[in-house]
């Protein structure tokens, strides 16, 4: 790697000393190219010398003189031609040009100008006024040269910066817009970054189907904002794949960027969390500007606000994970941004603003037209300028579960490879269930069998049902009807929380039994709680047609499982999936 | 923009006071106002009465000065803000690092 020049390494370029030069005098009288020779000579230059046009052009080319006196009237070629023509030679390089002339008149003045002349010296010499004219002009020379030097290595400078910016700029694109943004029901608008403007716009999904969107603003602009891009998405990405809850990721993320980036560097964000298995949407705020849950409902805009510091300033003690819960319905809209949006300016230096943006909402008509009409009313209040560099939106729709597709990749593993007969035990006891979430490890067991792994998404999906049902509403004792309204909603959220907060006593136990063939494979997983249970002999057979159960999400389970058998007091439930000749 | 100090009688109590927009460009200003002394200061008021504005690099500045004063330990007062300030300030929800009035 070459070593970079810093620009204050920059020193006046080599060459000239300031007062003498190499000089070239063109001038056809033996008598006046001596005389003046002499006096040069005197001050201490250099000479170099020629007695018509011709011939100053040849001496020019092999003896590069730093400055030229040339006669005005010479034989075969005149000065002025001859000017035109070494002026031509010298290129970028600046050789000042002094015309030697015993013409008196304005006219044949002018034309020694006309023709390339820097200036003009009258015979006969003054040596006086032939030394400050040349001290002048060796000086202009020298702060030329060292200004063109300056020049050429500012250009190189920038010309790398856009070359690693460009770098840089293609591997933070990748690295920042990623994930599963393009699934159907998300729309987003990122602007046209010439240089990084520090947003970042993550969307994934949990192996149990969740949608997690990340929107993410550092401090600053430029390179210094894209750094903290890297170990965000890196975070996001793998713990999302590896199954953990919003908590545990948001929490990864500030600490991560609280260790590495400097302290006023930091990450405004909104994370939202959305199951659409259970219409839940989690939502965490860390100074970004409210952003907008839209009801499709009843057209109702719900700011979710800005409940946090931001990312990377507080260490993982101080840092708050507490998000908001909302209920979400099919074609609910999410709709996050940055404050650029905010911060949009026009040309009166008025800014967007908050009004502006809200008022959108207000005079919309057609949901499926918000996205657009924001973008439109943006555009128009800018009216004279593109869409400025810092603005970015992401909309989200809510869908059912199954309109809900992103891409699947391939069939992982051979059948019979990895762990294939084997049971594992796993009780939980209150201090670990008030404060870990097992399924992560979990999962990460039941994936060491390839197999399994295409079925990762599902499994996980089950294996989260059935703990949480185990959790909520075996030890906790929640009622699931309390869902029912928006107000109980909230109300079984708070309760979760402070009952898993207070909790003394209580268990679950996990079991997995796995049996793998040639060509197939049988996972049971049992999961007992130590809570009252449920009457479930009065449902049995009929229990998706319970409304008082849905809660349970047992619909979703059978869609998945090959059976579901409740068992003991309703407080132990057997799930098994049946794959190739074990079905 | 511009950033003055000054010391309180008793040289305990450090007054940094902000004119006109307070952005990247007071960065290297607003850190001598608190670096640049002799007296060791107990507690902090940033005046923002003058300042019509703040941006997020400015948040970073505040930031850097609450770490140089003790971290959590600091005693930092941003005072006087206006409503525009205010609502940045809220935003990041800053009144849990600062003592804001």
């Amino acid at each position: 790697m070459e070593t970079p020049v810093l620009v204050s390494e920059l020193s006046v370029a080599d060459g000239l000393s300031v007062s003498t030069a190499k000089i070239l005098i063109a001038d056809d009288s033996n008598t006046d190219r001596l005389l003046l020779k002499t006096i040069l000579i005197k001050q201490g230059h250099e000479v170099v010398v020629a007695s018509d046009g011709h011939e100053a052009i040849e001496v020019f080319r092999e003896a590069r003189p730093d400055v030229v006196l040339l006669d005005a009237l010479m034989p075969k070629m005149d000065g002025f031609e001859a000017a035109e023509k070494i002026r031509q030679l010298a290129g970028e390089v600046f050789v000042p040009i002094i015309f030697l002339t015993s013409l008196q008149s304005t006219d044949s003045l002018v034309r020694c100008l006309d023709a390339g002349g820097d200036d003009f010296l009258p015979k006969p010499y003054n040596s006086v006024i032939l030394q400050a004219k040349l001290t002048a002009f060796i000086r202009m020379a020298e702060m030329h040269r060292t200004m063109q030097s300056q020049r050429d290595l500012i250009v190189a400078h920038n010309d790398r910066l856009l070359r690693e910016q460009e770098i840089a700029k293609r591997v933070f694109d990748k690295v920042a817009h990623s994930g599963c943004l393009d699934a159907d029901n998300i729309q987003y608008s990122l602007s046209p970054i010439a240089i990084f403007n520090g947003d970042v716009a993550l969307a994934g999904v949990s192996p149990s189907g969740n949608l997690m969107v990340l929107l993410g603003d550092f401090t600053g602009h430029g390179l210094d904002a894209a750094i903290g891009a890297m170990p965000l998405a890196q975070t996001f990405y793998s713990m999302l794949e590896k199954g953990f809850s919003l908590q545990d990721i948001l929490r990864e993320i500030n600490e991560k960027l609280h260790d590495i980036l400097p302290i006023d560097v930091f990450c405004c964000a909104v994370v939202a969390d959305i199951d659409f298995n259970n219409s839940v949407m989690q939502v965490w705020n860390g100074g970004l500007p409210d952003c907008v849950l839209y009801r499709a409902l009843d057209s109702t805009v719900i700011p979710l606000k800005s409940q946090h510091i931001p990312f990377g300033i507080r260490d993982s003690d101080s840092f708050d994970d507490s998000v908001d819960t909302f209920e979400i319905q099919v074609d609910d809209r999410l709709f996050l941004w940055s404050d650029g949006i905010h911060e949009a300016t026009n040309s009166d230096s008025e800014m967007f603003g908050e009004e502006r943006l809200f008022g959108v909402f207000e005079e919309n008509t057609k949901p499926e037209q918000l996205f657009d009409e924001i973008n439109e009313a943006l555009a128009d209040f800018l009216s004279d300028k593109t869409i400025s560099d810092d603005v970015s939106i992401v909309e989200v729709r809510a869908v059912s579960p199954g309109d809900f597709r992103t891409s699947q990749s391939g069939f992982i593993g051979s059948k019979q490879a990895g762990p294939r007969d084997w049971t594992l035990k796993y009780e939980l006891r209150p201090e670990t269930l008030s404060n870990f979430d097992p399924l992560p490890m979990l999962l990460h067991i039941l994936i060491q069998v390839p197999y399994l792994r295409n079925f990762g998404g599902q499994i996980f999906t089950v294996l989260t049902e059935l703990y949480t049902n185990a959790l909520e509403h075996g030890v906790l004792q929640l009622d699931s009807s309390l869902k029912d309204s928006p107000v109980g909603f909230d109300e079984y959220y708070q309760l979760r929380e402070q009952r898993l907060l207070q909790l003394q006593e209580g268990a679950i136990e996990i079991q997995f039994h796995y049996k793998g063939t040639d060509n197939g494979g049988n996972l049971k997983i049992i999961i007992e709680d130590s809570g009252d249970g449920f009457d479930y002999k009065q449902f049995d057979g009929d229990l998706h047609n319970n409304v008082r159960y849905s809660g349970r999400g047992i619909n979703l389970l059978r869609s998945i499982c090959d059976s579901i058998e409740y068992s003991g007091r309703g407080n132990i439930v057997r799930a098994s999936f049946l794959w190739g000749d074990s079905q | 923009m511009s950033v003055s100090s000054s010391l309180s009688a008793d040289e305990k109590e450090l007054r940094i006071s902000i004119e006109g927009r307070f952005d990247f460009s007071s960065h290297s200003e607003f850190r001598k106002a608190y670096e640049d002394l002799d007296a060791r200061v107990d507690s902090y008021i940033v005046d923002m009465s003058g300042a019509s504005y703040l941006d997020s690099s400015a948040l970073g500045m505040l930031l850097l000065l609450r770490d140089y004063a003790g971290g959590d330990d600091s005693n930092i007062c941003i005072a006087d803000c206006n409503d525009d300030i205010k609502k940045i300030l809220a935003i990041s929800n800053f009144e849990q690092l600062f003592t804001i009035k």
